[in-house]
């Protein structure tokens, strides 16, 4: 059995009459010889890494973070001094994703998903929309839904922003949150991988440039981009708004999008906000006072 | 092409904020700390390409530390390595340099302790996966996946098939193995990758094998 596409998951799925965390998890048995159930408790163990995130990442002042501070603290104050525009929702999105990916920053534990730059994401938009709501078994089920979207993604494109920049760091999180969030709102099969496929259609062609070579600015920002895309895509997704180009074509358009960016945009700190006059004074400035 | 762990996507569980500059670089000092064999007490350590240039940032040298202490990836208490280091009375210095055509992230990590010494050249390679390249300035290539013995023995007939047939007669299956040299006749190492765990008695009975002057081993992690 292979996540070689979603076409063919599809297919496997339509004709077994699977869901895909079904599929997900018989993938991972027959590749790993590990037993079902044992998979499923590692993915609980995930989860619980994930919750911890989030309220660590919320907590900490960000110590040891170069240029991050307390992102989540900020959103969480503001918004219960009724300061903030967003409804509680996206409040507790962005604070979540914030905190999480500025706890990573801050050398605390992640997991990462797909990559530690993109982190926040997935607990941002799952933890912060159905973190109460659902049972720890069904926000498991949609974790196995994102590693599937995630799987996929990787088995055809990049997922690194060395290779294709930030559109598949933070892209492809989004895609994995969207299709998530859509398995729990009891989306068919197709709209999940409509939902993947819009939240990754919204981030193509995101370069990777952060200062100074930190995983800080603009990256932990993004992860709440991409945690907040991630939910209007499950809702356009679930509105019957179709993807139009399918997941593995809009995959395929990332890899040659990264193919095509040049090297200063792909991780180098050389392009983009790097290359900016304070981008480059806040490297130059850190570079002296941290080098050995 | 082999097929990829979902938890490898959802997860690796590991400390920030990179999983190659950081979890990767904490999985190397793991690796070396063991193949040191020893209690380790001084550490000197070379860093190399973008190991070189962003480890401030990505704290690749409190990885390396917290790896050379015994500390796993996920270890919460990574950002104390500096302070444990020093409680545990560790002594490390680091350097930039060039180490050629290698990995960008690559390290070359020179360690001591009683009486005891190692250089050990590896890279991390992305996702927190790493690949040791050299050892004692022997070619080898190995990266924690599977238990792994390396011997080092004097470059003549028949050390090789005695080492081999002593780990068959303990019923441990050899995944991969490859053997090295710098030039005839001199010394050579030997890298064995096996799917069982390599007790202290295989060592030892390794280390009676005529010819073989040291025995190190890496477990799986």
């Amino acid at each position: 059995m292979e996540l070689a596409n979603a076409a063919a998951l599809l297919a496997l799925c339509e004709a077994e009459n699977k869901t895909i965390p079904e599929a997900v998890i018989e993938y991972e048995h027959i590749r790993s010889g590990v037993d079902p159930a044992a998979i499923r408790q590692q993915m609980h163990g995930t989860l619980a890494v994930m919750r911890e995130s989030v309220a660590k990442g919320l907590a900490d002042p960000g110590t040891y973070a170069h240029l991050a501070k307390g992102y989540g603290q900020k959103v969480r104050e503001a918004g219960q001094q009724k300061r903030l525009i967003g409804d509680p929702q996206l409040q507790r999105i962005t604070m979540y994703s914030l905190g999480v990916a500025q706890h990573n920053a801050s050398l605390g534990r992640i997991a990462a998903c797909p990559t530690a730059g993109s982190c926040g994401v997935v607990p941002g938009a799952l933890l912060a929309t159905a973190g109460q709501k659902e049972t720890d078994e069904r926000l498991v089920d949609a974790l196995f839904t994102a590693a599937g979207i995630g799987t996929i993604s990787a088995a055809q494109g990049p997922i690194s922003g060395a290779e294709g920049g930030c559109q598949a760091e933070c892209g492809v999180a989004s895609a994995m949150a969207a299709g998530s969030l859509m398995y729990l709102m009891g989306g068919t099969n197709a709209q999940i991988f409509d939902a993947a496929s819009l939240a990754l259609q919204n981030l193509l062609g995101l370069v990777c440039d952060p200062i100074a070579s930190l995983v800080e600015v603009p990256c932990i920002t993004r992860n709440a981009c991409a945690a907040a895309n991630a939910v209007m895509c499950a809702d356009m997704a679930a509105a019957g708004i179709p993807a139009v180009v399918p997941f593995d074509e809009t995959v395929n358009a990332l890899k040659l999008i990264g193919r095509s960016m040049p090297d200063s945009l792909r991780e180098t700190s050389k392009g983009g906000l790097a290359a900016t006059p304070t981008g480059r004074r806040l490297n130059n400035e850190l570079n002296q006072t941290h080098r050995l | 092409m082999s097929q990829i762990g979902i938890f490898e996507i959802v997860g690796p569980i590991m400390v920030g904020p990179s999983s190659s500059h950081t979890a990767g670089a904490v999985r190397l000092g793991y690796a070396s700390r063991q193949i040191l064999g020893v209690r380790l007490q001084e550490a000197d350590i070379y860093l190399h390409g973008s190991f070189a240039a962003t480890y401030w940032g990505h704290r690749t040298d409190i990885a390396l530390i917290a790896g050379l202490l015994g500390m796993r990836m996920d270890d919460p208490s990574i950002p104390k390595a500096v302070e444990k280091a020093h409680a545990a009375g560790l002594t490390y210095q680091f350097q930039e340099t060039d180490l050629g055509d290698v990995h960008p992230n690559s390290v070359r990590l020179i360690l001591r302790g009683e009486g005891e010494a190692v250089t050990i050249e590896g890279a991390s390679i992305g996702g927190g996966r790493i690949r040791i390249f050299r050892v004692d300035g022997f070619e080898v290539s190995c990266d924690g996946t599977y238990t792994t013995l390396i011997s080092r023995h004097r470059d003549e007939p028949g050390v090789i098939s005695e080492i081999t047939r002593v780990l068959g007669e303990m019923q441990i299956n050899i995944a991969f193995m490859q053997v090295s040299r710098v030039k005839r006749g001199s010394d050579a190492l030997l890298v064995a990758q096996t799917d069982d765990p390599i007790s202290s008695e295989v060592r030892h009975r390794v280390e009676q094998v005529r010819g073989v002057q040291q025995v190190r081993t890496l477990s799986r992690f």
